[in-house]
């Protein structure tokens, strides 16, 4: 009987705690309060001023240019980094994968300070020319599309590369055509991982951003501190926004999941 | 021209660890033929087969196609197809984007493929499936779909990798003959792979026995089946009586305790293995039999019993469709045409042993006590223990290397591995009527031919004894 | 074979290249800083330094004392919630745990600033409360690492196992401890090393719930608004050896790659 009604109730506390603090965000968003609690009339003037507003314009635009740019490039880099390694030897392959393996375990902080002291501090790259953001956004999530290609690549069976050289495809042709379709679950998820990360991402922006520039993370940290209120209300605005997006991707991920499904079943049968 | 498509000329691959998969391997194939290459897994088949397809370099050897050097091409400049194992049917692609995959390489216009691929659909009895996905089919059809992928291409040679290993067995009979048919009607050369004996004596034309690496024979299936050159390809083919022996006299072979007539015309006095066929035993009353024997077991096999009898120390299994009773003697006589008579292969063991610091022999980092002076002619031993040669000049250990040679049923095998010379993994074992010839396989690249009388289990850990004063020494400089 | 090898292999020169210079690279210049002083002489001093200051020393304390309550805190909610769900009988699993890993894809200074505004409403002065207030900062924004993980290697557990040991006389609590929870270990381990060493880096959360003490991370920024790179970079080291340390422990333990953040979408 407890573990009957027990159950629900941990689980619903802890959505609660979860969900209530977005929520009410999410809810005051569309209100004209200038804090929680207050009680006051529906309004949208958040959602115009985060439309109107040029300096959190340009930060979102910002923050998606960056994250579909470095996850682009990325991705390019991890794929092709995880294929040579695969087919390289013992040796090469262990150093790359634990080369690999420090920006996934190490501490944000850390890798976006070592990067900034490296290119700003000791080869005087100018945070202005975007270089050293984009390169920690790069080998940030870079690591991440390597570790969901690799795993494919194993999966894929080695002969089809060679059914492909022995039917007269080239070494490229058969990348082209075989390896690359293979292995292009891996590659997208890598790359929505990737993506993922960088939009996410405070430490490493800190730390290699021009001075003029923002993402979405660094807007908010700064905008917390400071005393607009009517910014920081736009950013109510914004949460809504990205949370009614979050939930549209679930649902069409889960919906295409559930065909695919259904797809597979019918094939059994 | 000749009428060889294909020749391999002292073909050999050695991996980088010094594993010798296949080595000085010779073999002519005539246009059209199909050739079948058997043996146990890990005998270099398999290498060999992709050696010819390209997809691995040999280290030594060529491979000619009707008399042009192809050893170096890349496998896409090669007029060779190969149907897979598991069939590498490409998974994202349907059957008609697989088959057309190959003539879509080559810049066949688009009708054409269509045709052809309608017309090997055909061929492969799939008529009507172009638009099907791979993972749609059965694992026979797949099978036809990697066969038409392969045969779309025209190609002069078609390489078959075990193709039907992954069929169950009625499947497998089936597709043994459509191949078999297919084959008859294209006139293509076949070259299968296949460790199935029955399947390779079922469909080739000729066969190549392979193991450890080496031809151990080639002939029609008949030949390999009724002449078998070697112990091992008679105990690979079929079922095989083999036992040790020796010629006694002009077309007269002695074994299992008695004397015999064949009609293998070998010198009296030679060491002989003789291999009798278990169908080939005649039983008869026991004072008619060339020898004769206690029965020890009768197992009813369907359309016949597989009778096991002890004669002496050997071990006789016949197979009659009369029965016999545990317990009874029995005669047993063996027609001359029935006895294969080969000479014994010489199994003496040579292995290359070093002088250490001490100048004493050693192998494998343990000391063989044998005289070093006794073996290097005129050489004595010093005050301070080295060595000097005739020439009164110190030995150079690094340099000169001692030739060991040992019989077989001179190595004694050991459970306890630590305290042999060298120990090793038993990797085949032949009986050969009164005793088991085993091979040994040991972590140095050596293998040992050991004689015991006991049975021991392949896989087993076995240290190698060795008396010094049953070995030969060579000095090898 | 070999010649077609190469063309494949050549393929990760570029990335191979990339490590070295933007990751290896990186690592061996902190090291370098962090034993130099400001005229690149060879120096202990930052170490000495570190080692020696009671407020560092504080707060490398500090910084372990909230990461390891945080995990626990983090463990002990995303256990039970992680096993309810495995073990519920809704058919749509799937759906169910989205919904308890969306709020990882919310950006997550956005969802720290909505947790300000809450506790704002509940406890008047955030200031007042600096040590539970980050705990809670960490506990919100680390839980559905934590519950993912744990939830994955829970639904892949075999149930026969626990039935094994039903049938061989356990009663559930003991089957729950002798079975269940081994098993699911490395999906702990995964959830720990995901929550543990950002709960002790990530200074962010407390900055921007107006808490004035200080984590590890803390003194990585202030060094880098100070333009003091030598203190940094010995921060990042000792940080840095933490991490190497935590990695050897738990890394016999499981393969925890696989799980780590890539586990966390999918």
């Amino acid at each position: 009987m407890i573990k009957k009604i027990g159950r629900p109730i941990f689980l619903g506390l802890v959505l609660a705690f979860m969900y209530v603090p977005v929520l009410m965000l999410i809810v005051y968003s569309f209100t004209d309060a200038t804090h929680i609690g207050a009680i006051r009339g529906f309004s949208l003037h958040n959602y115009v001023t985060l439309f109107t507003t040029r300096d959190l314009v340009d930060m979102i635009v910002g923050t998606i240019l960056l994250a579909i740019g470095s996850s682009v490039l990325a991705t390019v880099l991890g794929t092709l980094g995880a294929i040579g390694a695969f087919y390289s030897g013992r040796k090469r392959r262990a150093f790359t994968e634990s080369l690999n393996q420090i920006p996934v375990i190490n501490a944000d902080v850390v890798t976006g300070f070592s990067i900034c002291i490296l290119l700003v501090v000791v080869l005087g790259i100018a945070k202005d020319s975007y270089v050293p953001l984009v390169v920690g956004h790069v080998t940030l999530g870079a690591p991440f599309v390597y570790l969901s290609v690799i795993p494919r690549l194993k999966q894929m069976d080695p002969s089809l590369y060679e059914a492909a050289l022995d039917l007269g495809a080239t070494p490229r042709t058969a990348l082209r055509k075989i390896i690359i379709p293979q292995i292009l679950p891996g590659i997208i998820s890598g790359f929505m991982l990737s993506v993922t990360l960088s939009l996410d991402d405070y430490f490493i922006a800190t730390y290699t951003k021009p001075a003029t520039f923002d993402t979405i993370s660094t807007y908010v940290v700064n905008a917390t501190k400071g005393a607009q209120t009517h910014i920081k209300t736009a950013l109510w605005a914004l949460t809504t926004v990205i949370f009614l997006l979050v939930v549209l991707i679930v649902i069409v991920m889960n919906v295409s999941a559930g065909r695919k499904e259904e797809r597979s079943n019918e094939k059994v049968l | 021209m000749s009428d060889n498509i294909i020749e391999l000329k002292n073909l050999s691959k050695t991996y980088k660890g010094g594993i010798t998969a296949v080595s000085d391997f010779n073999l002519e194939i005539k246009r059209g033929e199909f050739v079948t290459l058997l043996g146990p897994s890990g005998c270099g088949k398999t290498t060999t087969l992709r050696m010819i397809a390209g997809f691995e370099l040999p280290t030594g050897g060529e491979i000619l196609l009707n008399g042009e050097d192809i050893t170096k091409y890349p496998p896409h400049k090669r007029p060779i197809n190969t149907v897979f194992q598991r069939y590498a049917l490409f998974p994202h692609m349907n059957v008609y984007e697989n088959i057309a995959f190959g003539l879509v390489q080559k810049k066949v216009p688009k009708d054409q493929i269509e045709k052809k691929v309608k017309k090997v659909l055909d061929l492969v009895d799939l008529e009507g499936f172009e638009r099907r996905k791979i993972s749609t089919l059965s694992g026979g059809q797949q099978q036809r779909i990697a066969i038409a992928r392969a045969l779309v291409n025209e190609p002069e040679i078609l390489l078959l990798d075990e193709p039907l290993g992954a069929l169950d067995l009625k499947m497998r009979k089936e597709m043994q003959l459509e191949l078999k048919a297919m084959h008859k009607e294209l006139g293509i050369t076949f070259i299968y792979v296949t460790h199935d004996q029955e399947e390779a004596l079922t469909m080739s034309d000729k066969i190549v026995v392979i193991s450890e690496g080496k031809i151990q024979q080639i002939g029609t299936p008949e030949d390999i089946y009724n002449e078998p050159k070697n112990a091992f390809v008679a105990d690979f083919i079929g079922e095989s009586n083999i036992f040790n022996g020796v010629m006694t006299g002009h077309l007269k072979v002695r074994f299992c305790g008695a004397q015999f007539d064949c009609v293998d015309d070998i010198p009296e006095g030679t060491h002989i293995t003789a291999v009798v066929r278990p169908e080939d035993v005649i039983m008869t009353a026991p004072e008619e039999g060339t020898i004769r024997g206690r029965v020890d077991s009768v197992i009813f096999k369907g359309i016949h019993y597989e009778i096991t009898v002890v004669s002496g120390k050997n071990e006789m299994v016949i197979q009659s469709v009369h029965s016999a009773t545990p317990g009874n003697t029995i005669g047993m006589k063996v027609d001359p045409d029935n006895i294969h008579v080969m000479i014994a292969e010489d199994n003496t063991n040579i292995f290359t042993a070093e002088i250490n610091k001490n100048y004493n022999l050693e192998y494998n980092g343990s000391e063989i006590a044998a005289d070093i002076t006794g073996i290097i002619k005129g050489s004595r031993r010093l005050e301070d223990g080295s060595v000097a040669d005739a020439r009164g000049e110190i030995v150079d250990t690094e340099k000169v290397r001692i030739e060991v040679a040992i019989k077989p049923q001179d190595i004694v095998m050991t459970d306890e591995h630590e305290s042999g010379i060298v120990d090793g993994y038993i990797s085949n074992l032949i009986y050969k009527g009164d005793h088991y010839s085993y091979v040994i396989h040991t972590d140095l690249g050596q293998d040992f031919v050991v004689d015991d009388e006991y049975l021991w289990n392949m896989e087993d850990h076995v240290g190698l004894l060795m008396d010094p004063s049953k070995m030969k020494f060579r000095v090898k400089r | 074979m070999k010649r077609f090898a190469i063309s494949r292999k050549t393929l990760g020169i570029p990335y191979l290249l990339w490590l070295i210079v933007f990751v290896a690279a990186p690592l061996l210049v902190i090291v370098f800083y962090a034993f130099t002083n400001g005229q690149g002489l060879f120096s202990l001093r930052n170490l000495s330094g570190f080692f020696t200051d009671p407020n560092t020393l504080g707060t490398l304390g500090y910084s372990i004392v909230i990461a390891v309550i945080s995990t626990l805190v983090c463990l002990l909610i995303a256990y039970p919630t992680a096993y309810f769900l495995a073990h519920s009988k809704i058919k749509s699993k799937a759906v169910i745990i989205f919904i308890f890993v969306v709020p990882m894809w919310i950006n997550f200074s956005l969802r720290i600033s909505a947790l300000k505004e809450v506790l704002t409403l509940i406890e008047g002065n955030l200031a007042m409360y600096p040590f539970l207030n980050a705990i809670i900062g960490m506990t919100y924004d680390f839980l559905p690492f934590m519950i993912l993980p744990i939830y994955n290697t829970l639904i892949n557990l075999d149930q026969s196992y626990v039935e094994a040991a039903r049938d061989l006389g356990a009663n559930s609590a003991m089957a729950f401890f002798k079975v269940t929870l081994p098993l699911s270990l490395p999906g702990i381990i995964s959830g720990v090393s995901m929550v543990f060493l950002p709960a002790m880096t990530n200074y962010v959360v407390l900055d921007m719930l107006y808490n004035s003490t200080y984590i590890m991370g803390s003194l990585i920024g202030s060094y880098f608004s100070a333009y003091n790179w030598h203190g940094g970079s010995m921060i990042s080291l000792i940080l840095l050896a933490i991490i190497f340390v935590f990695t050897l422990a738990t890394g016999k333990q499981g393969d925890t790659n696989d799980q780590m953040k890539g586990g966390a979408i999918l």
